[in-house]
């Protein structure tokens, strides 16, 4: 409520104090993915150099450029490490920008954080919500601006996302950023959002419209080309929306979503196309690999290494987009190509090939290395003849003489290799053992799929306090695994998980291998190809497949009894096998009818339709055995019938059903009518009434409908005779 | 022999009864006095589209066209009036008459389309593009429930909103998505490949078709062949070219002579050399034009579905519903006067020379009076058009109506927003409001009918 009490103060002393509320951003330092491990298990993402930088740096120092006067961290995996991280840093100490920190232990996702923040009461007003991996230098004036006006205009307006151009192929939107494809739906005049699509399935290949949005809008814009940049400015009640919403999770799967599906409470989102700007985020290695080039290439600027912003030391830019840091040993047989980023204090050997890498602080590359589109973070030791492509290296790694990365390893911090091994590709090497498959599934639990959740904080635990022993001991105990490197090597190699290994090159740095790009490529033509073809069968309509539910709608009232009938004679099937209890038929069929949405005259019909076939079903040779066998059947399961034929409806029901039985499915049983409705009548079945109702109603129908009425004449006959013989009974007794 | 036009003038469609009888197919019903199928002959004959095929459903109205064709245009254009049984669809007569189909391009045109949008912008914005298919669209008309696309005869108890859903990509050139507004059930389906291609897709819900297609004869002939459920033009042809344009694409990546006879079958090869070309192109910021619709890179060129959207200060309405062609009449002598072809007096109408009208009798401005009709005395006509040989009494009121030729009308009658057909007689003191009155029916004295359908019961 606070924060609604917030908004409804600001309101009223709007004019003045708006202006004056200081503008604050939440920066979630944590992704809740696994995407990053196992690096993450050692360090949290945020922490993690880009471009010889903790990412989250960026994210501060572009808040601060862009007017942000106010930031509070969530941490919640390493929390530990982030804070006292922020707290040695120059950040703490800033004036005009403070940045404070929430800390959590036991968030499992993007809505928990907000939940906590909301019930923190921090928020006053409207605020940029963002990761801690996100790069950007783009301005927020204008796009504050909007959101304000929009806001001022219509309250319902509380949320606006930066979006940015990008290709349209998916391939190459996969081949940069490695992210899933995104369809949005946008009005071009107001620019709401109206629909976003983030997670592509291949396995459908439309997207569905409501027809509904047409209906409002006479245009709107579909988009495949559009990247989302996960920079969101939000108005307070986001927050509240949150907390009312308890189940939402992940920012836009569920939260964007539901407000585009939820029409009650009108909320709406707006995007906000940035042009000339950067922004993107740091979501899998592809990511990593694609922003660090864009870093180095200066698209960022002024967040590029040569310039000083925090957390960077002095590095000075030369030719060809080098980046030198200070104290570089280097020999003259050393080629260092370009797009280079060399770290300071590291040497580097005779022949050494360095290009389109970044190399950190003090690392020692022996000679005649080779380095190819790796990232290498500090104090790394690469001996003499190594070859490296695509590869992440953490810090401390030693790569023993010899040993080759081929493209996609990740090597997490402190690992060893062995010399001569060859590190296959995408493997990620660890010091750490995979965690067991039981362990992440429970974290997998509230976010779907390709979404894992942070490690959870029990080991996230462990990890922070007893990081240095826990090596250590790691090392000393489990000198069993080493082969697996090897010899010399420490590490486990992580297997990839099954679900995952599809993912697998697509969030790799390394380059797609062109059998991806192929497949790929024949997964769209499928697509295509599936849509043609269902096009050409359609009926001419026109319209692509006709939506399965409707038609099923459509056949509904007809086959609906149908379906409820044969239900009914399975169940009661399964009861004369299995020798249920009445009682427990009784109330199955009472579900059944409930979820069918019937009568109990229904069900009479039904389960007497059931009866005559069982008893049609049981062998006979002639037509009195059919009739003995069916008089059993029906004194058998008497306590069934009777429970649906309380009312003189259903029993009527029971005859007319009985006639359509003996017209259409069984005419064996043609001949028996009349003894069979004696047999129901002298059981206590059927009540004379009915019977005599159902001649009455009998008398006007044609003649091909009265054979059953004749047939059974004597019976209604003596019938009518008999009440009166009653009466004059009762009459006697009193 | 550079475009061959093919007219779809159809016969006696359902939905304009009672307007439309034996005698009078759609085709010949009069729009200022004028068959409305005169208004597109001679449309097309401004944009030098002489040679025409007029296709007629129903023997019957095939000879009654062709007679008064003959009569009209002999010596102005060469036109071929062919017969097809009723209820084949566009697409059935179009396949009916395929043999007479000779041109590089076809174009078809409804009948019933009263425009000033000139064909042969369509026309050439179709060889610009080297189309497979382009089709004409135009805002959809505010007037009226006049309904696109309804020619095949619906219920009107809709929810309003039943325009055409048109997907546009970002130059408005080219037609990725169609469907009919009124037939989309809930969810409008968009394929994710071809919002893939093209990045951007504009949909538009204001939007006409007008049914004025080009048509790469090829194409066109192949799909008719292949595909014999096709019924419609609108409602299959056209969607499923649409929706077909990218996989074609492909194919003709890799095997540009496969333009004329593939629409069915991939190689392996092709994709590959798809492949390597997407590959190639990836660092071009225009990518997506080149694999979607591209207008440089001429390999890719082919199967495009493009549109020409008309101008909105264009006029352009189909007759295909009652409610359209008592617009149509109205706009034709209102606001779109120079459709028409006539010239109009000072007061803003036309009064034949012949016609006569009685004392204190008004026409008003937007009127139309034919030749050799008599008015009575006292009589006030508003915005309304009055066919030949009309026999009008004394105080009669007409506003907002069509009567066409040889109608008698009595004394005193009241006439608003209705449709009177030919050689109906009212007697006197008749009142009707917006009703429609079918081909020699007589009203008789002092009936008063508002909203009705009045017609001699078909034998």
């Amino acid at each position: 409520m606070g924060a609604q009490k917030k908004g409804a103060t600001r309101f009223s002393e709007e004019p003045e104090e708006l202006a004056r509320v200081p503008l604050q951003a939440i920066l979630l330092a944590d992704s809740f993915t696994t995407k990053f491990r196992p690096i993450t298990l050692d360090r949290p993402k945020v922490l993690l150099p880009l471009v010889n930088v903790p990412m989250i740096n960026y994210t501060l120092a572009w808040l601060e450029s862009a007017g942000v006067e106010e930031v509070i961290v969530f941490c919640c995996a390493h929390s530990k490490q982030v804070i006292n991280y922020l707290e040695s840093s120059e950040w703490i100490s800033h004036p005009n920008f403070s940045v404070t920190t929430i800390e959590s232990h036991n968030s499992i996702s993007a809505g928990d954080a907000l939940r906590l923040i909301y019930e923190r009461n921090v928020i006053h007003g409207d605020f940029v919500l963002i990761s801690g991996d996100t790069v950007s230098n783009m301005s927020l004036t204008q796009v504050l601006k909007e959101h304000k006006e929009r806001k001022k205009k219509d309250s319902n307006a509380i949320m606006t996302m930066i979006i940015k151009r990008s290709k349209s192929s998916p391939i190459i939107q996969q081949s940069r950023l490695g992210t899933d494809e995104l369809f949005m739906a946008i009005d071009p005049n107001t620019k709401q959002l109206l629909y976003y699509e983030d997670k592509a399935d291949y396995s459908k290949g439309a997207i569905c419209l409501d027809k509904l949005l047409l209906a409002d809008n006479p245009s709107i814009s579909l988009h495949n080309d559009k990247q989302d940049c996960y920079i969101d400015i939000c108005s307070p009640e986001v927050l509240s929306l949150f907390t009312d919403n308890f189940d939402y999770q992940h920012l836009r799967r569920h939260f964007v979503k539901g407000l585009l599906v939820d029409d009650i409470m009108g909320y709406k989102v707006f995007t906000h196309e940035i042009h000339s700007n950067y922004a993107a985020r740091i979501d899998n290695f592809r990511s990593y690999d694609s922003i660090s080039k864009d870093i180095i290439q200066r698209w960022t600027y002024p967040f590029v290494p040569d310039v000083k912003f925090f957390g960077n030391s002095a590095t000075k830019l030369e030719r060809q987009g080098m980046y030198r840091g200070s104290d570089i040993v280097q020999s003259r047989s050393a080629e260092i190509g370009s797009f280079t980023v060399i770290g300071n204090g590291t040497r580097i050997g005779n022949n050494t090939k360095i290009s389109n890498s970044v190399v950190g602080e003090g690392c020692t590359i022996g000679s005649n290395v080779s380095i190819e589109g790796s990232y290498i973070w500090d104090n790394v030791i690469i001996e003499d003849g190594c070859k490296l492509m695509h590869s992440i290296v953490c810090d401390g790694v030693v790569i023993k003489s010899g040993a080759v990365l081929e493209p996609g390893v990740v090597l997490s911090f402190k690992v060893i290799i062995g010399q001569q091994f060859v590190v296959p590709s995408y493997s990620k090497v660890s010091l750490f053992q995979q965690p067991t498959k039981q362990d992440s599934d429970e974290e997998l639990e509230y976010a779907d799929n390709s979404s894992g959740i942070v490690e959870t904080s029990s080991m996230a635990d462990t990890v922070d306090k007893s990081n240095g022993q826990l090596t250590s001991e790691l090392l000393d105990e489990e000198c069993g695994p080493t082969y697996e490197l090897g010899t010399g090597g420490v590490g486990y190699i992580w297997s990839i998980c099954e679900g995952s290994h599809e993912e697998e090159w697509r969030h790799s740095i390394a380059p797609i291998p062109a059998d991806k790009l192929a497949e790929a490529m024949q997964t769209t033509d499928d697509d295509l190809e599936l849509l043609t073809q269902d096009g050409s069968v359609l009926p001419p309509s026109g319209e692509l497949k006709p939506d399965s539910n409707y038609s099923d709608d459509n056949e509904d009232p007809r086959d609906d009894s149908l379906y409820f009938e044969k239900e009914v004679e399975a169940t009661f099937l399964r009861a004369v096998h299995e020798n249920i209890k009445e009682d427990h038929v009784i109330l199955e069929v009472n579900s059944l009818r409930l979820s069918y949405n019937k009568l109990f005259t229904d069900c009479a019909g039904a389960i007497f339709y059931s009866l005559m076939k069982l008893a049609l079903e049981t062998p006979h040779s002639s037509p009195s055995e059919l009739c003995n066998s069916t008089m059993d059947v029906i004194t058998k399961w008497k306590k069934l019938l009777k429970s649906y034929l309380t009312d003189i409806d259903e029993q009527i029901e029971v005859i007319q059903k009985f006639e359509e039985v003996c017209l259409e499915s069984a005419k064996e049983f043609s001949p028996l009518f009349s003894k069979i409705l004696f047999h129901l009548y002298d059981k206590d079945l059927i009540q004379e009434d009915a019977i005599l109702k159902w001649d009455d109603e009998k008398k006007n129908a044609d003649e091909a409908d009265k054979v059953f009425v004749k047939q059974s004449e004597k019976f209604i006959q003596w019938l009518r005779e008999a009440p009166e013989e009653d009466e004059e009974e009762e009459d006697e007794e009193e | 022999m550079d475009f061959q036009v093919v007219v779809l003038a159809g016969g006696t469609a359902k939905n304009l009864i009672p307007l439309v009888s034996k005698e009078v197919p759609k085709a010949l019903l009069p729009v200022a006095n004028r068959p409305v199928l005169s208004y597109v002959l001679e449309h097309l004959e401004q944009s030098n589209l002489k040679d025409l095929i007029v296709v007629v459903e129903g023997q019957e109205a095939a000879v009654l066209v062709g007679n008064w064709i003959s009569g009209a245009y002999v010596d102005r254009l060469h036109v071929e009036v062919a017969a097809v049984p009723e209820d084949v669809g566009t697409a059935g007569s179009l396949r009916a008459i395929a043999h007479h189909l000779t041109a590089k391009d076809i174009m078809v045109v409804s009948g019933d389309l009263v425009s000033d949008v000139p064909p042969g912008a369509v026309a050439a914005a179709h060889r610009r593009h080297d189309a497979v298919v382009t089709a004409m669209l135009s805002s959809a008309p505010v007037s009226g429930p006049s309904e696109s696309g309804s020619s095949t005869g619906k219920d009107k108890t809709k929810k309003p909103g039943r325009y055409n859903i048109i997907g546009l990509d970002p130059t408005r050139q080219f037609l990725l998505y169609i469907a009919t507004g009124a037939e989309v059930e809930k969810d409008i389906r968009i394929q994710k490949s071809i919002l893939r291609a093209v990045g951007q897709m504009e949909i538009r819900a204001d939007l006409m078709d007008a049914h004025l297609y080009a048509f790469k004869r090829s194409v066109l002939q192949e799909v008719l062949d292949q595909k014999d459920t096709f019924h419609s033009l609108k409602q299959d042809v056209l969607p499923y070219l649409v929706r077909s344009q990218l996989k074609s694409e492909v194919l003709l990546n890799g095997a540009p002579q496969a333009e004329e006879n593939g629409n069915q079958k991939v190689n392996s090869q092709s994709n590959q050399v798809t492949l390597s070309g997407i590959l190639a192109n990836a660092s071009t910021p225009n990518f997506h034009q080149l694999s979607g619709l591209g207008t440089n890179g001429s390999t890719r060129r082919t199967h495009k579905c493009c549109v020409y959207i008309a101008d909105n200060s264009k006029y352009c309405v189909r007759l295909n519903s009652i409610q359209a062609f008592s617009d149509i009449n109205r706009d034709v002598i209102g606001e779109a006067s120079h459709l028409s072809g006539y010239s109009f007096s000072p007061q803003n109408n036309i009064i034949h020379p012949s016609a006569e009208l009685g004392l204190k009798t008004t026409v008003g401005p937007h009127c139309m009076l034919g030749e050799g009709s008599q008015m009575g005395d006292k009589c006030s006509v508003k915005r309304s058009v009055i066919g030949r040989h009309c026999r009008i009494g004394s105080n009669v009121k007409v506003a907002n109506s069509v009567i066409m030729n040889h109608v008698t009308i009595g004394d005193g009658c009241s006439i608003q927003g209705s449709v009177i057909c030919s050689n109906v007689q009212l007697q006197e003191r008749v009142n009707l409001k917006d009703c429609q009155v079918g081909a020699g029916f007589v009203v008789t004295a002092g009936s008063d009918c508002k909203g009705e359908a009045l017609a001699k019961k078909e034998k």
